[in-house]
């Protein structure tokens, strides 16, 4: 069985789904971030597919690579996001954290 | 000095007691006695210039008519209206009396008001009476003389309500003022009618109007109504029944104003009016005229008899007195109708004078005895006043001798023409009342005017305040002395028995009637308009025509303007004789009753109790306008006020229910269904504020779930 373009979707898909799971699921920010990392890794996934099979060729090469970068300061600036958090409420805990609501 | 000359002056007579009026009313506290001294002076001023006017009209511009000076006051579209100022020899001899009897009532009051708290201001007021008294006096037109005639008015009322802390004298000038207005109503009806008419207030416009023919509304029972209307001016202002009743009340004022306002002047204004009016009276109004001068004359020479008070028999003597000169214009003897407003204007202001020098006398006698409850005013009270007070004594004799129409007073020859006057009037026209009354009151006059002077000045004081009574000082005396020294008959003529041969009687000639033959009496029309009228209407024969064949045979004899002057000429003998004869018969009665005690009056007045009572009673007028007038309006204004009560109010009051009804409807309709659906709206939005705070947790978990369900629900619906 050659390997196409929908292996790589279904697999991208995928790691979508479990990116998504594992934002929604977890309670500890560090396990959100990297659901968040997932679903960026999942989108350079498809960027990459369709750049081999659709003709997208080095555009998607590119912006993979932005999305890489842009992975890298989100992290820098999210992970200082939870310093200060923890730095306020002594945990990292989403669940906790409810003060948008008011 | 020219026409423009004398009107210029006379305006300055006009306006100097008005400066003097503004002048004291705002400075009163700065002023104080000052202002008594200033007023004096203006009307001093103001008596030297008319003497000089009157001499310059009556000696240079005798037959010039009215000197006239018209102006537009009001200009309406096409039409203006004209006022201005007149002077005639009427006028000239008026302000003469006016500024005169103003002057030394000025003088007298200097001392007989000298402890009065409100000095200056009675001052003031004098001096607006003066202005508005002058006012009538040179106007040449209704409108003015409309205009002054109120201010008189509003002068008396505020000079009889001077000492308005007395009840009585605050009731006075109300009556006073009340009463007027009744009369005045129907003057200035009178002068709309004219006005209506003839678009003009002019004396001189209307009445060569009406010498035309052209009368209001072409109907001689309008021309007749005017002038009665006109006359009930001069029946409010002049006292005449049935308005006299305020005259008596108007006492109460000072003294001094009793004798300028309420004596000598402005109740002559009425009077005066009527001789304004004179030429336009048709035969009925004259008639109206002569009778309720009759009537008046006969009316309060009656009351006069039976008063105690001092002033009140002055009062109801001038009432008399004016009722005489109105019954003299009426019956057409008009020269000596104003001839005897002036006589009597200086004897009855002497006479107002001379009581007000007693009551003063009476007032210190009292004060220093400590005595302060009796009536210094009341003739029971005095008696031998001759001895202790001279000068007033003498004065009021004179001026008693006077009016009685006693020979060789100026009473007398104005009395007496006025007498002869209702003689020839009776005998041409058949109405013998008025002569009647004529005489009768001149009798009782002279009975009461006696009968005043012995129980105040002869016999012995009937109280010791009266026995202690002193002459007043010389601002009181000199004053009488002037104004007795007046009744002196080689004034007015030097034929003491026929004041028709003085100078006066030739310069106030009557003037001819203006009215139409046949509205007026046949004898007042002049001879020559008698011929051309009759010439005019093709000889037929009316009641002047037929008279007429006799009268050139009289014109050259007497020179007279019509059959009325013959006739008075004629009855002039007989009424002298019999004046003489009633006069001396009511002075003689008056002495057997009062001096020598022959007859007792308390027992003729038990005699004729019915009479006596009538007569000290005024004839029941107060009671009965108390009962008729004053009782009706006061009941018609209960019986409005029980309607306003309870039909107006009680209109008012439904609809302020209804209102308060419809009110609570919208109230409801307002707090239910308006604010229903605005909390209806709160409430639904609140609901889904409820519903949707639900997803607001604050949890960027669950945001990141709904975006991603809504995500899907949206791709699912666009793909």
């Amino acid at each position: 069985m050659e390997i196409g373009l929908t292996h790589y979707l279904v697999v991208s898909a995928l790691l979508f789904s479990l990116g998504v799971f594992g934002i929604v699921t977890r309670k500890n920010s560090i396990l959100v971030l990297m659901g968040l990392e997932l679903i960026l890794n999942s989108a350079n996934l498809n960027f990459i597919a369709f750049s081999k099979f659709k003709g997208l060729n080095i555009e998607g090469h590119i912006a993979t690579l932005f999305v890489i970068v842009l992975a890298a300061a989100e992290v820098a600036v999210a992970l200082a996001i939870i310093l200060n958090i923890y730095q306020n409420y002594h945990h990292i805990d989403v669940d906790e954290i409810n003060k948008l609501k008011e | 000095m020219t026409h423009e000359t004398l009107l210029r002056i006379s305006s300055i007579i006009l306006l100097l007691p008005l400066a003097g009026f503004t002048g004291i009313i705002f400075f009163q506290k700065k002023l104080g006695r000052a202002a008594g001294y200033i007023g004096s002076s203006i009307l001093g001023i103001n008596l030297f210039l008319s003497l000089l006017v009157a001499y310059q009209k009556l000696a240079f511009f005798s037959d010039a008519g009215m000197l006239q000076w018209k102006f537009d006051w009001l200009n309406l579209g096409s039409h203006s209206i004209t006022i201005g100022i007149g002077l005639d020899n009427l006028a000239a001899i008026m302000l003469i009396v006016v500024n005169l009897i103003s002057f030394l009532v000025h003088v007298f009051s200097l001392e007989y008001m000298r402890e009065d708290i409100r000095f200056p201001r009675f001052y003031a007021y004098l001096g607006l009476f003066t202005f508005s008294m002058l006012g009538i006096v040179i106007a040449n037109n209704f409108l003015n003389m409309y205009i002054f005639w109120e201010l008189v008015g509003i002068s008396s009322y505020l000079l009889i309500g001077f000492w308005y802390e007395k009840d009585s004298a605050a009731n006075a000038s109300k009556k006073a003022f009340i009463t007027n207005r009744v009369g005045d109503f129907g003057f200035f009806a009178g002068i709309m009618i004219l006005f209506f008419t003839y678009g003009s207030f002019m004396f001189d416009d209307i009445f060569s109007h009406i010498g035309e023919g052209h009368i209001p509304f072409d109907s001689g029972t309008m021309l007749t109504l005017a002038g009665i209307l006109l006359f009930m001016g001069a029946i409010g202002k002049s006292a005449q029944f049935p308005l006299h009743v305020w005259l008596p009340d108007a006492m109460e004022g000072p003294t001094p104003v009793s004798a300028l306002i309420h004596a000598a002047t402005m109740v002559a204004a009425g009077v005066y009016l009527t001789a304004r009016i004179f030429p336009m009276l048709t035969a009925d109004a004259l008639l109206f005229v002569a009778y309720i001068g009759a009537i008046t004359a006969f009316i309060a020479a009656t009351i006069a008899i039976t008063q105690t008070d001092f002033k009140r028999i002055l009062a109801y003597s001038t009432v008399s007195q004016l009722g005489y000169m109105i019954m003299a214009i009426g019956v057409g003897a008009y020269s000596y109708g104003f001839f005897h407003l002036v006589t009597h204007a200086w004897f009855k202001a002497c006479l107002f004078l001379a009581s007000g020098s007693v009551i003063h006398a009476m007032h210190h006698s009292m004060h220093h005895a400590g005595e302060h409850h009796m009536d210094p005013q009341d003739i029971r009270n005095m008696g031998g006043l001759r001895k202790t007070m001279p000068v007033t004594y003498f004065t009021f004799l004179f001026s008693t001798i006077a009016i009685a129409g006693v020979p060789f007073t100026s009473g007398f020859l104005s009395k007496d023409g006025i007498l002869a006057g209702t003689m020839a009037f009776g005998q041409l026209s058949g109405h013998w009342f008025i002569a009647f009354s004529g005489f009768a009151s001149a009798a009782m006059t002279a009975f009461y005017m006696f009968r005043l002077l012995i129980s105040a000045f002869h016999g012995q004081p009937k109280t010791h305040i009266a026995a202690h009574t002193h002459e007043n000082n010389k601002l009181i005396t000199v004053p009488l002395i002037v104004l007795s020294i007046l009744t002196f008959w080689f004034f007015y003529s030097f034929n003491p028995f026929d004041g028709g041969s003085g100078w006066f009687y030739q310069k106030i000639k009557t003037p001819a009637t203006v009215v139409q033959a046949e509205h007026q009496w046949g004898f007042f029309v002049p001879y020559e308009s008698v011929r051309s009228h009759s010439a005019a209407c093709c000889g037929e024969p009316t009641a002047n025509s037929a008279t007429e064949p006799s009268h050139n045979h009289h014109k050259e004899a007497h020179h007279a303007l019509n059959k009325y002057e013959e006739a008075l000429h004629h009855a002039h003998l007989p009424a002298m004789i019999i004046s003489l004869i009633i006069a001396g018969l009511g002075i003689f009665l008056s002495f057997s009753f009062y001096q020598f005690k022959i007859f007792n009056p308390d027992g003729v007045a038990e005699l004729i109790r019915p009479f006596y009572l009538l007569s000290y009673n005024k004839w029941y007028f107060d009671e009965i306008y108390d009962a008729s007038v004053i009782w009706g309006t006061t009941t018609f204004a209960k019986i409005l006020a029980l309607f306003d009560l309870y039909i107006i109010d009680g209109i008012v009051n439904l609809v302020g229910w209804f209102t308060k009804l419809v009110g609570h409807f919208i109230g409801w309709f307002d707090l239910y269904v308006i604010d229903g659906l605005v909390n209806l709206t709160a409430n639904v939005t609140a609901f889904f504020g409820l519903v949707f705070r639900k997803f607001q947790t604050g949890r960027i978990q669950a945001y990141i779930v709904m975006t991603i369900i809504f995500a899907m629900v949206l791709l699912y619906y666009v793909l």
